[in-house]
């Protein structure tokens, strides 16, 4: 069986025969896609995804890497958390270094295809290739939000930006202020990927036994990176609040602890506002736990988003898929996945989110219908195969860019 | 029965695009809707029926919602939920009676209530892709078969897009019906109302339609053999 048709099932076999129908009007058109790594962070992982699945629709799709040595990647680093709207130095020096990489890149690579998508800001600066080549149309996808980037550092992006035939961003408050159109793709879980694919009871038993939360009562779960900005506090404190009317369990899933000072910190604060509580699990699992944040979630009766700030936040769709009633903050791309009451529940605060804990433990029926609501949204919305069928329509939208009736013979 | 040509089952995707212009209170809400392309009328009274066909017939268009949901202004997001879209022929006329109605409220009310940040209304665009789907219906048993299999795409074509988008006057199927010399049965499905149906619903009322119309063919069929 293709790997496509192994979708069919789940999406329905209308939607695969739509992807076919759709790849047919690309017919001869050569695609290249880069971005800066080949694996490892959310990017490659779609891209180890979607790139094969285009070539079984019989696109031709080519993926290549930007090389670059740390101090280019030292820099984009700081590119991207200033994008994210924190303050960090951006020197001269640092602008020349991504000058430099860019240049030597350009020298090395081959970008001849007729559509060049590009990911994020690291290869942004390739752009500047067009105009000596051939008259190919050119993407920029950024899946960082930039809904309140540092100034300079976006306006040293936004050169290389302005020379795009479009632009694409993940939510609608993340589109700038640009002279191309700006399509909206929201990113997109894969329902066959280990983190997302069904589990047997004995496998969802066997995780939670080993990770020693016992099923003996309700679990509410939060999984996140320990951020302060997902307010890992904030979720205890709210479970705290409807732990004295309802007995249940709470667990804490995530990593980041480990290699970054601040998520040290923050670990440190969960714990001190847990205290010595027994029914409060914190697990502090390494990025590859991917069955055991699946078998988490499945186990769970509800699970928290309740973050502060949020880039997309598809945790949330990875929960809605399980069929979870999810309680979550009404901030970033959360909104889109959570339509308030019908498929799932947004808060503001603390005292918010306790409250709904109890409704929906006391109200199960109602909860059940949350998570089969949210089920169904994301599998209209948020599964891999709409974030495919969205990628073939935007490579067609080139050319079309002042059309908003676009007949395909 | 009157000849006609065969029906083309085409069907529609769409592409999202983001606009600049976003909205934190009702004033702000009216001025943008005056301006913004048909294209954003059009993103925003009919994305929820794709994306949201489980969910039918609860949230009907964006407006509602947010005015509804955000702004808690209950008596005009009523208002606009209750909007019998299926009255209007273009999109201009809808944009036209959604000011109409804003403004009518806004002339009772001083004080205007803020979206909290982040749940700002964000006005958008739908870019429609339109493409055959090679399925052909020549009588009336081939279109309940081929309603039967197409796609909610398709079904969104026929009923909004041709509509709305192409300025069409009624759904395809009817005016399809129509020209066959089926009167009745186009106008039983020009008066389903496509806004207040799931997708899935809505399929399955045209289909169940069809077939009744097929079974009352095939009971006057004998009928017609004895008297001759």
């Amino acid at each position: 069986m293709s790997m496509l048709d192994q979708y069919a099932p789940i999406v329905s076999q209308a939607t695969v025969d739509e992807l076919k129908l759709l790849a047919r009007h690309l017919e001869g058109r050569r695609i290249l896609t880069i971005n800066s790594t080949a694996v490892g962070g959310g990017v490659a992982e779609i891209l180890n995804r979607m790139v094969p699945l285009c070539g079984e629709l019989g696109i031709q799709i080519r993926w290549d890497v930007i090389k670059g040595g740390e101090d280019f990647f030292a820099v984009t680093k700081r590119i991207h958390n200033a994008l994210h709207g924190k303050a960090e130095p951006f020197t001269e020096h640092d602008r020349e270094v991504f000058r430099q990489t860019t240049e030597l890149n350009l020298g090395t690579m081959d970008l001849d295809a007729d559509i060049v998508f590009i990911h994020d800001p690291q290869p942004v600066g390739l752009v500047n290739a067009r105009s000596r080549r051939s008259d190919a149309g050119w993407i920029w996808r950024c899946h960082i939000d930039v809904s309140s980037p540092q100034r300079d550092v976006w306006e040293f992006l936004a050169e290389s930006v302005n020379h795009y035939d479009a632009a694409v961003f993940s939510a609608p408050q993340f589109g700038r202020d640009l002279a191309m159109p700006q399509i909206m793709i929201a990113p997109s879980i894969d329902p066959l990927s280990d983190k997302n694919r069904e589990l047997t009871e004995s496998e969802i038993v066997t995780v939670m036994d080993r990770l020693k939360v016992p099923l003996d009562k309700p679990i509410v779960t939060q999984v996140s990176r320990f951020d302060r900005l997902k307010d890992p506090v904030g979720v205890i404190q709210a479970y705290k609040q409807a732990r004295q009317y309802n007995d249940c369990r709470l667990v804490l899933a995530g990593g980041g602890a480990t290699d970054d000072p601040e998520g040290k910190e923050v670990l440190a604060s969960v714990h001190q506002a847990a205290g010595d509580d027994p029914d409060i699990h914190i697990l502090d699992l390494p990025p590859t736990a991917n069955v055991e944040i699946n078998a988490i979630q499945r186990a769970s009766t509800i699970v928290l988003q309740k973050s502060l700030k949020e880039g997309f936040g598809l945790t949330v769709s990875e929960a809605l898929w399980k069929g979870k009633p999810v309680i979550a903050g009404a901030v970033g791309g959360i909104p889109l996945q959570i339509t308030h009451r019908y498929s799932g529940i947004l808060t503001h605060t603390v005292e918010g989110t306790a409250f709904w804990i109890k409704q929906l433990l006391n109200s199960p029926d109602y909860a059940r219908r949350l998570g089969e609501n949210g089920r169904e949204h994301v599998r209209t919305n948020f599964l891999l195969t709409r974030h495919l069928r969205e990628y073939l329509l935007m490579f067609l939208f080139l050319g079309h860019e002042q059309e908003r009736v676009v007949q395909l013979a | 029965m009157a000849e006609a040509a065969p029906f083309h089952f085409s069907s529609s995707v769409s592409l999202t695009l983001v606009t600049n212009r976003r909205a934190t209170d009702l004033a702000e809400l009216a001025s943008h809707l005056r301006e913004v392309s048909g294209s954003a009328i059009y993103y925003h009274t009919h994305h929820f029926l794709v994306q949201h066909q489980y969910l039918s017939p609860e949230p009907p268009n964006d407006f509602a919602h947010w005015v509804t949901n955000v702004l808690q202004e209950d008596r005009l997001g009523e208002q606009l939920a209750a909007i019998d879209m299926i009255q209007f022929r273009s999109l201009n006329l809808l944009r036209n009676r959604i000011v109409t109605m804003i403004d009518a409220y806004l002339e009772q009310r001083r004080e205007l209530r803020t979206a909290p940040p982040g749940e700002e209304f964000y006005f958008r665009e739908s870019v429609s892709f339109i493409m055959p789907t090679g399925l052909v219906a020549y009588d009336l048993s081939e279109f309940a078969d081929s309603v039967e299999r197409i796609g909610f795409g398709s079904l969104a074509f026929h009923f909004f897009d041709a509509r709305l988008r192409l300025e069409r006057g009624e759904n395809d199927f009817s005016e399809w019906l129509r020209a066959r010399g089926e009167d009745a049965l186009a106008a039983a499905i020009a008066r389903l109302d496509p806004y207040t149906h799931t997708m899935d619903g809505l399929r399955k009322e045209v289909v169940r339609l069809v077939r009744r119309r097929i079974a009352e063919q095939r009971m006057a069929e004998p009928r017609l053999e004895k008297s001759a």
